[in-house]
């Protein structure tokens, strides 16, 4: 037995969490045997310690019996440890003078032999006693907030928590990757299930961002550089160049017009290549900001990148004095400080080469569900005339559902608005073609308001639903129907035969994917990512928009696949987030951080470690050093440092040893 | 006033440390000078029976070099420990096993085995082992017992102070008698070297990356070391980070690893195990068979994390349930 530590005295409380707790263990046997420790003051057993009376009787005995420490056995310290840490505070002691021991999931709850389950709590009761004698005053941290907002990524999602923050007096920086500010949504025709005009909502909303004085926006520009921590980060912006400053391009396309490529011949990606552009251009009518750019690899005027100053650059002329193109603007890096994050960088398409059976790539009349939504858009490539690449009109078109979604060979999860969007596409398609449209589909996912009855009223409408996963598209007739078609080859799982039917157009149903650079923003910004590649949250029931990294908030289709509808009321959710820490205008941080002690010898290996880069070598003492704010807490330099000079607060070794020791120790009992 | 008396002892040993002693040069005159030395079997000629007769508390201060591996070795030290006001235990076998303790990591009887019967160079047809007692023209002598378990000075009787080092530098040891031998002795149970890592005093420590990141290992004789860089950042496992200061960085400074002789510092409990846990915490692969390539560089993890301090490790020894 441990000698007693002079002028420690514990109280020690078991709770019975009604049943929870005291069914499968004998909470006064835990508290008669508690009792017997040294150094322990008082111990009681109490059926809701995390009621008032039972905090009361913490806040009473701290008084009346000169408590130094408080021990309390009952739930995990996720639910409760606030509470008490707050009883023990408000009976006169500092609340790290507290231990919590976690005898519900760690024990009632998993154990099934009362006699076993009882000697497991005395253990673990025998461990937080030992330890929490060890444990010292400790004081929470005040920072700071800086008031500013990042909102990176210019979809629905940050169009939406940019508006937010701004309108309620917030400055906001909106940096977004692409030309023009819209994101996905931007390019769709109409949307499910009311089929309200894309554009007429969001139209209005890109140009408030323009006119927001709030916002700060910068299309065409990514972050390359996030340093600091919650309430005060640094951020690096890349600007890149369009060789069109912003400021004086008044947005006339006279330039465009005046090119010296008469016709647009380029690739357009805004239209998903179905359209072509010039060398000078703006990505859609509506673009924000309503700014042209010059794609050097194209333009006349540069080779492959690299000005040569050849061309006649008609288009300068025809600029003429608003002087708005510059062929040698220069990418311009920009440093801010802001307060919080708002991550929200959406999704990209399943690459649909990664399913060869249906025949994307081979078959020129194979779509994607995005080259569909621009061939029905009144302002895509064919004005919303459904022509196909072969210049023919469809008389019959197959949707296939749940492409790289749903599949273990490609990504297993549900992309939640294929099912939806192929509807939509069902209806528009049929609508501007007057086609057979067949959905193939293996479930039809509706649930929201209104989806169900999208669906009923696409079955009235006359759209075929017919239940199997496509095994492939092709164009090998069988009967002279099928001659210059393409074949669906499907098991009809409702009727219980394989069925083929020829059809002019494919719609491939892509499933929404993390971006194949969310790797590298993940990092950027300190997030995690869950196995699929789409960033964390920090709870998904409690703490949806949050992530682990405090003042990193994530909303849209970067965090999971969801509709605009639930986009939006995230994006409103991670602006509000934001917006109640800046409004309480400092943090409080958790003091169990890391400290490096002047013992260290400076052998730097703690310093690639960290994962929140917290250590930093200081030049002038030829030691590492942890900037308390930054630091999480994790312990992982505090495990590797070789010469253990890395100290942190409620780890010290004599707590964590103290700990083994007590749940060890055989003592009587 | 009389001269303190000191004593100095070996046991398993190699004798380096006896060459410190000696090392010290012309400072051992003075120490000789100031002392009284009434043991020390590798210089002059005392018998056991002369520190029998001594009076306990008699010796000022035992400096005992070498592990307890023997009978003879573990009475050597509980009579010196008896007779002696301060023992220190002296050099890395007598501070924490030392070498001789990497034999912990097999059985008795496979290092007797080994030795008299299967290593190459032995020829013992009669597969004669060392008897404990033997008998000619009516004579009976007798001879030490080997322990099962090598193990440090104070895994056997209480100690004082520790001298780490294979062998503890002269330095080290003049600075470490001067603080006995002073008005303030320094606190009972002191390891008298620094406290801080070796890097700090190393000069290889002048623009070591910031960003160790292990791609491979390799030991010193298959590559070109520059003489310049650091080891760690070159490759080669270094243990400076988890070793006491103290010894003048004399590996490093000769293009040679540091390889853990003075021991962690006080604030460590497994000097083999926190320095893993660094090495292995800035690994570059991330997978494991990755990982296994790159450990391969490393073939004697035993030997190379815990040359010195098996038997005060958390290892400590192999545990060999069917004796031996
Ligand atoms: C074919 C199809 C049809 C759909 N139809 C509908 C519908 O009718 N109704 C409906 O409710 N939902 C529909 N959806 C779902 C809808 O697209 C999403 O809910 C919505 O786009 C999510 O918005 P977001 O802002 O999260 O992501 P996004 O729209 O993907 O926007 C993300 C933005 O961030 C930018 N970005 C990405 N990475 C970076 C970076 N590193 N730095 C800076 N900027 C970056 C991108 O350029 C983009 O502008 C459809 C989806 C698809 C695929
Ligand atoms: S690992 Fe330890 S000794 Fe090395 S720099 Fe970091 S704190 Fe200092
Ligand atoms: S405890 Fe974790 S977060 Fe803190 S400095 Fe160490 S490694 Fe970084």
């Amino acid at each position: 037995m441990p000698e007693p530590r002079n002028g420690v005295r514990i109280g020690f409380y078991v709770c019975h969490c009604g049943h929870n707790i005291a069914s499968m263990v004998d909470c006064p046997a835990v508290a008669a045997y508690a009792a017997t420790l040294p150094n322990v003051a008082v111990s009681r057993d109490y059926k809701y310690l995390c009621s008032d009376p039972g905090q009361e009787l913490i806040k009473r005995d701290i008084a009346e019996l000169g408590l130094s420490h408080v021990v309390v056995a009952s739930c995990s310290p996720l639910l409760h440890e606030h509470t008490f840490r707050s009883a023990t505070e408000a009976g006169g002691l500092n609340p790290y003078c507290f231990h919590m021991v976690n005898i519900r999931e760690h024990d009632s709850w998993v154990h099934t032999d009362r006699r076993l389950a009882t000697e497991k709590a005395k253990a673990l009761a025998r461990a937080g006693i030992r330890r929490v004698a060890h444990h010292q005053p400790l004081e929470m941290k005040r920072v700071p907030i800086h008031p500013d907002v990042l909102v990176v990524g210019g979809g629905i999602a940050g169009i939406h928590a940019a508006l937010t923050l701004a309108s309620a007096g917030k400055k906001v920086y909106l940096v977004e990757r692409e030309p023009s500010i819209g994101g996905h949504m931007a390019k769709f025709d109409k949307t499910f299930p009311t089929l309200d005009c894309a554009a007429c909502i969001l139209t209005p909303k890109m140009s408030a961002v323009r006119s927001h004085p709030n916002i700060t926006l910068w299309s065409y520009s990514e972050v390359v550089k996030t340093d600091g921590y919650v309430g005060n980060y640094t951020v690096t912006v890349r600007r890149k160049p369009r060789y069109v400053i912003e400021e004086l391009c008044v947005g006339c396309q006279e330039c465009i017009d005046s090119c010296v490529y008469k016709k647009p011949m380029f690739p357009d990606e805004f239209n998903e290549g179905l359209g072509k552009r010039k060398p000078i251009h703006i990505p859609f009518p509506q673009a924000t900001p309503q700014v042209v750019l010059i794609d050097p690899e194209v333009c006349l005027n540069f080779k492959r990148g690299v000005l040569t100053d050849k061309c006649k650059k008609t288009c300068v002329e025809a600029c003429a004095e608003r002087k708005a193109i510059d062929f040698n603007q220069k990418e311009e890096l920009k440093e801010i400080k802001v307060g919080t994050i708002i991550v929200a960088t959406g999704f990209q398409p399943f690459d649909v080469k990664r399913v060869p059976q249906y025949g994307y790539g081979t078959y020129p009349n194979v779509y994607t569900a995005l080259e569909a939504e621009r061939l029905v858009n009144a302002s895509g490539p064919t004005s919303g005339e459904v022509v196909l690449r072969d210049g023919r009109h469809p008389n019959a078109i197959a949707i296939i559902h749940c492409v790289g979604s749903r599949d273990r060979k490609t990504n297993r999860w549900c992309s939640r608005v294929c099912c939806m969007y192929s509807m939509k596409l069902a209806h528009l398609l049929k609508e501007h073609s007057g086609a057979e449209v067949y959905n193939f589909y293996i479930d039809i996912r509706a649930p929201g308001k209104g989806y169900e009855e999208f669906y009923d009223k696409l079955n009235e409408e006359g759209v075929h639903f017919i239940r199997g996963r496509v095994g492939e598209v092709t164009d090998w007739a069988m009967t002279p129907e099928e001659e210059g078609k393409l074949v669906i080859r499907v098991e009809d799982t409702l009727a219980g035969f394989v069925r083929r039917i020829p059809v002019d157009m494919v719609v491939l149903s892509t499933g929404l994917e993390p971006h194949s650079d969310a790797q590298s923003v993940r990092r950027m910004f300190n997030m995690s990512c869950g196995t699929e590649g789409f960033f964390l949250e920090r709870h998904p029931k409690l703490a949806p928009v949050n992530t682990y990294t405090d003042g990193v908030f994530i909303a849209g289709c970067c965090q999971g696949p969801r509709d605009i509808p639930d986009t939006v009321a995230q994006a409103g959710a991670a602006a509000a987030e934001a917006m109640a820490l800046i409004d309480r205008g400092h943090i409080d941080q958790e003091p169990n951080t890391a400290r490096i002690l002047a013992d260290c010898s400076g052998c730097k290996s703690c310093i690639p470690l960290c994962p929140y880069t917290a250590i930093a070598f200081d030049s002038a003492t030829q030691k590492a050093v942890i900037n308390e704010a930054l630091c999480k807490g994790c312990g992982t330099c505090v495990g590797s440092c070789p010469s253990g000079s890395i100290i942190q607060n409620l780890f010290d070794d004599e707590e964590v040893f103290g700990e083994i020791q007590g749940v060890l120790a055989d003592e009587p009992n | 006033m009389p001269k303190p008396k000191v004593a100095f002892y070996w046991c398993a040993s190699c004798g380096g440390c006896e060459e410190t002693v000696v090392d010290l040069a012309e400072d051992i005159l003075g120490v000789v000078e100031k002392l009284d030395i009434v043991l020390w079997p590798v210089a002059m000629d005392f018998k056991y029976a002369d520190v029998e007769a001594m009076e306990d508390g008699a010796i000022f201060a035992t400096l005992l070099n070498g592990a307890i591996r023997s009978t003879e070795q573990e009475q050597m030290a509980r009579l010196l420990r008896r007779k002696s006001r301060v023992l220190v235990a002296y050099g890395s076998c007598a501070c924490m096993g030392g070498i001789p303790s990497l034999a912990n990591g097999f059985a008795r009887e496979e290092i007797l085995k080994f030795n008299y019967e299967d290593a190459p160079s032995v020829v013992n047809g009669p597969r004669t082992r060392p008897q404990l007692s033997f008998e000619e023209e009516g004579r009976k002598t007798h001879l030490p017992e080997q322990s099962r378990v090598v193990r440090s000075l104070d895994q056997v009787v209480d100690v004082d102070y520790f001298i780490p080092g294979c062998p503890p530098t002269p330095l080290i040891t003049k600075k470490a008698l001067a603080a006995l031998l002073g008005d303030a002795p320094p606190p009972k149970g002191s390891v008298l070297a620094p406290d801080t890592a070796l890097c700090e005093e190393c000069p290889r420590k002048v623009g070591k990356p910031a960003d160790l990141s292990f791609a491979q290992f390799r030991r010193p004789h298959q590559a070109l070391l520059d003489p310049e860089k650091c080891l760690l950042a070159q490759g080669v496992v270094c243990l400076g980070p988890a070793t006491r200061g103290g010894c003048g960085a004399q590996c490093p400074a000769g293009n040679m690893p540091c390889t853990g002789c003075f021991g962690p510092t006080s604030r460590v409990r497994d000097q083999g195990a926190k320095i893993l846990s660094s090495l292995c915490a800035n690994l570059e692969a991330k997978e494991a068979p990755d990982i296994d390539r790159v450990l391969e560089g490393i073939p004697d993890p035993v030997g190379t994390f815990y040359r010195y301090g098996m038997a005060k490790s958390i290892l400590r020894r192999r545990v060999d349930l069917n004796g031996g």
